[in-house]
């Protein structure tokens, strides 16, 4: 993706005019490579290098924009295969089924689940993204009058589904200025459909066999329309997994620009099985689906689904980190022990998990050490005795306890003199477990001890 | 144009292990593409689903196992037997030996006491193959494992995990009775290479070894194991890397089970929803994942969890 500053340096006119603020055109150039400037700041360029320069930076596949204000998501503009090679960017969208089929009280209560169901996660909130409303019926009344009902209860996105122009052009008016969906233009109707999603400024899926999609995407460009999702009809895991891969492989190492779109995945085609159907909708995340139609949106299944979309999509060069601070876990008061580690999350979690466990009252004091787990950061010279107990002192943790004693991890023993001596008499520093499995046991054993 | 299949090339192929023998044998292993991507190369051998049996009987309780996975064994928890002619009802392909009550830590079994819980399994079962796990307590597992082997030798069944710290004695025993080794390395690539050379040093032919890349579950550090084996797998597949061309087994029921998802109840978490679905979807979930960065062997737990992957195993390399 993108021009390097010489190329685009040979594109531009060598005035060195200095109208565009910078003092030459090369200095332009290598401030636009940066994504630091904008093209439309030189009065001079042509139209054809402004063509040429347009083309070369559009992201490989496309990023759709569904939805508005704070329930506003992008997808598309991937980069990689496999995560490790840089990360994934913009997380699947998963989408829940409303039927027009359905009465009142199943949509009632899976809208409430909709729009309530949500999780906090190290600074992440879970949920369901898109509402997706399905004209079973056939008739296009009940269907835009459902439509109605949801647009009017929900600020999440909606996708309208239907076979039928006629409801979907209804459809695109009652969804006119919430950058919802379309679906679905096919090789028969996209004329007409691209003409409507454009007008209401809409995105618009694809239905189409793979194969097809070379063909049909370069004559709904041609129109002037981008906004692009294929649904490439997979009905089951294999041919989901097999169809999803293509697209990406054309799209990044084919530079296939015709495939260059992000997916649409229907799980709830594949099975009537509950587990079965988060189960793989949770490969579709893993591997490469755009929007992810569920049948339901009960919160023992989006909790899960909504946890692979964080894991799958975290950057492997930047830890999740959580906040620094003091954590309760199982209500603790004055005499409850106190257990230091670091902010990297996957350290946070697993022993906030391990004393959860344990049922003893425990204060987890958390510090920043810029998300590295324990020996990482005491190796990195951030966990060590003349930064922790600083910290100690400054994040308040005396003024909830009676008690001066902390407890550190068993990997950094070799510091627990040291930290004694910066902390002063007051303070005693006990030497905790090497591993979180090992903490409930050791807390037990502790509280028996010390009471 | 018509539509070409965009395809990679792989220059490696990951070897054939065969655990147990007979016609009950499991073979794993054998491919020659990345997982899944049976359009492109060979699987000759899907990925296979082990199921527990513990040597000591769970409780269904906070710190033991939620409703969800107690209630399908609560019959046959006290016999080992039982529990493993239940895992083969439940379709499972072999059964994994769980001898976490070995752990100094836990009960602190005795070897003696591991070999007669084999030795029922093994009644119950007849020729279906073994894999046998320790604790992961280094010092126990290099006590207890050898033993194991040296009372049912020739077998040729699968035993871990084999770490930096113990693999000496375990895969020296592997090599005098006749087994196979896990060895197991700690989220990294290279650590990964270096024990299956360390463990091809002293004797044992790779043929005879599967990696376990450390399994974490999903909310507590998937992303990590499902990175670093879509590393070795390229790097045995792509680059060709003979050191690396071992298939993965995944110890995942523990990590998936012992999650706040999975324990919660609905009266501690109310907004968590129903607690079984739950559960099993930490597990199912976890295990797809594996099965898409290439695992070979699953160690699983629930019977709804391993019922949908065993489906979806069949769907995936049909």
């Amino acid at each position: 993706m993108g021009l390097t500053g010489i190329q685009i340096f040979k594109l531009l006119p060598k005035k060195n005019c200095k109208e565009c603020g910078q003092p030459t055109c090369l200095a332009f150039a290598m401030q636009l490579a940066q994504g630091k400037t904008e093209l439309s700041k030189c009065p001079y360029v042509s139209d054809e290098a402004k063509a040429k320069l347009a083309e070369a930076s559009e992201p490989p596949i496309r990023g759709v924009v569904i939805g508005t204000g704070d329930e506003q998501y992008k997808i598309g503009e991937e980069l990689v295969l496999y995560r490790h090679d840089k990360t994934f960017f913009n997380p699947p969208l998963i989408g829940v089924l409303f039927k027009d089929t359905e009465d009142d009280a199943t949509i009632d209560a899976r809208l409430k689940n909709f729009n309530e169901v949500s999780f906090e996660r190290v600074g992440y909130i879970l949920k369901a993204h898109l509402a997706v409303v399905k004209n079973e019926s056939g008739d296009a009344g009940k269907f835009t009058a459902l439509l109605q009902k949801i647009k009017d209860n929900t600020k999440k996105p909606i996708m309208a589904m239907s076979d039928d122009v006629a409801a979907l052009e209804q459809a695109a008016g009652i969804l006119k200025g919430t950058k919802g969906v379309l679906y679905a233009a096919t090789e028969e109707n996209y004329e007409k459909l691209v003409d409507i999603a454009k007008a209401n400024e809409l995105s618009l899926v694809l239905k189409a066999p793979i194969e097809k999609v070379a063909e049909l995407t370069p004559k709904i460009v041609e129109k002037g329309f981008k906004d692009i999702i294929l649904d490439t009809e997979a009905r089951d895991a294999k041919t989901m997994f097999q169809h999803n891969t293509f697209v990406r492989r054309l799209a990044l190492k084919k530079k296939d620009k015709a495939y260059g779109f992000p997916t649409c995945n229907l799980i709830y085609e594949m099975t009537d099985d509950e587990i079965k159907e988060a189960t793989i909708a949770a490969l579709a995340i893993a591997k490469y689906g755009g929007i992810i139609v569920i049948s339901d949106c009960k919160p023992e299944v989006i909790l899960p689904l909504a946890i692979q979309r964080l894991n799958i999509y975290t950057d492997p060069q930047r830890p999740m980190v959580v906040e620094q601070g003091i954590y309760p876990i199982n209500e603790p008061d004055e005499n409850s022990p106190v257990i230091v580690t670091t902010n990297f999350a996957l350290t946070y979690f697993i022993v906030a998990a391990a004393i959860e466990a344990s049922r003893v009252p425990t204060w987890l004091v958390i510090m920043d050490v810029e998300g590295m787990s324990v020996l990482t950061a005491w190796s990195a010279g951030k966990f060590v005795a003349d930064a922790i107990a600083p910290f100690i002192k400054k994040v308040g943790i005396a003024d909830k306890i009676k008690h001066r004693k902390i407890i550190i991890p068993g990997y950094v023993a070799q510091i627990s003199g040291e930290l004694q001596e910066e902390l002063g008499e007051d303070w005693e520093v006990v030497i905790g477990t090497r591993e979180a499995a090992d903490i409930p046991a050791f807390l037990k054993e502790y509280v028996a001890k010390n009471q | 144009m018509a539509f070409a299949i965009p395809k990679e090339n792989y220059a490696g192929k990951v070897r054939e292990i065969v655990i147990g023998k007979g016609d009950k044998a499991v073979k794993i292993g054998g491919y020659d593409s990345m997982p899944l991507c049976t359009f492109e190369g060979t699987w000759p051998n899907k990925p296979v689903v082990a199921m527990e049996v513990y040597d000591v009987a769970p409780e269904l309780n906070a710190q033991g196992w939620p409703p969800a996975t107690f209630e399908a064994f609560k019959d046959v928890i006290n016999d080992p037997g039982a529990w493993a002619k239940k895992c083969l009802e439940y379709g499972a392909d072999l059964i994994c030996v769980q001898l976490a009550g070995t752990d100094p830590n836990a009960q602190n079994k005795s070897a003696e006491e591991a070999i007669e819980v084999v030795k029922k399994v093994k009644e119950a079962v007849g020729d279906i193959p073994l894999i046998i796990w320790g604790s992961n307590n280094l010092e126990k597992d290099q006590e207890v494992l050898p033993a194991i082997m040296e009372a049912f030798p020739n077998e040729n069944w699968l035993f871990g995990p084999a770490e930096e710290g113990n693999y000496k004695k375990i895969t020296a025993s592997a090599i005098g009775y006749g087994h196979l080794v896990a060895g197991k390395s700690s989220i990294d690539v290279n650590l990964a290479k270096q024990l299956n050379i360390l463990i091809e040093n002293l004797g044992l032919s790779l043929d005879k070894v599967v990696m376990d890349p450390t399994t974490a579950s999903l909310g507590y550090g998937i992303e990590y194991t499902y990175s670093v084996m879509e590393r070795i797998s390229l790097a045995a597949l792509a680059q060709n890397d003979d050191k690396m061309q071992n298939p993965f087994i995944n110890d995942l029921a523990k990590e998936a089970w012992k999650t706040r998802e999975a324990m919660l109840t609905v009266e501690e978490e109310p907004t968590y929803g129903e607690q079984n679905t739950r559960g099993i979807l930490m597990e199912s979930i976890t295990a797809i994942d594996l099965i898409a960065a290439g695992s070979s062997i699953l160690i699983m737990r629930n019977p709804t969890a391993v019922k949908v992957i065993k489906e979806l195993i069949n769907e995936l390399y049909s």
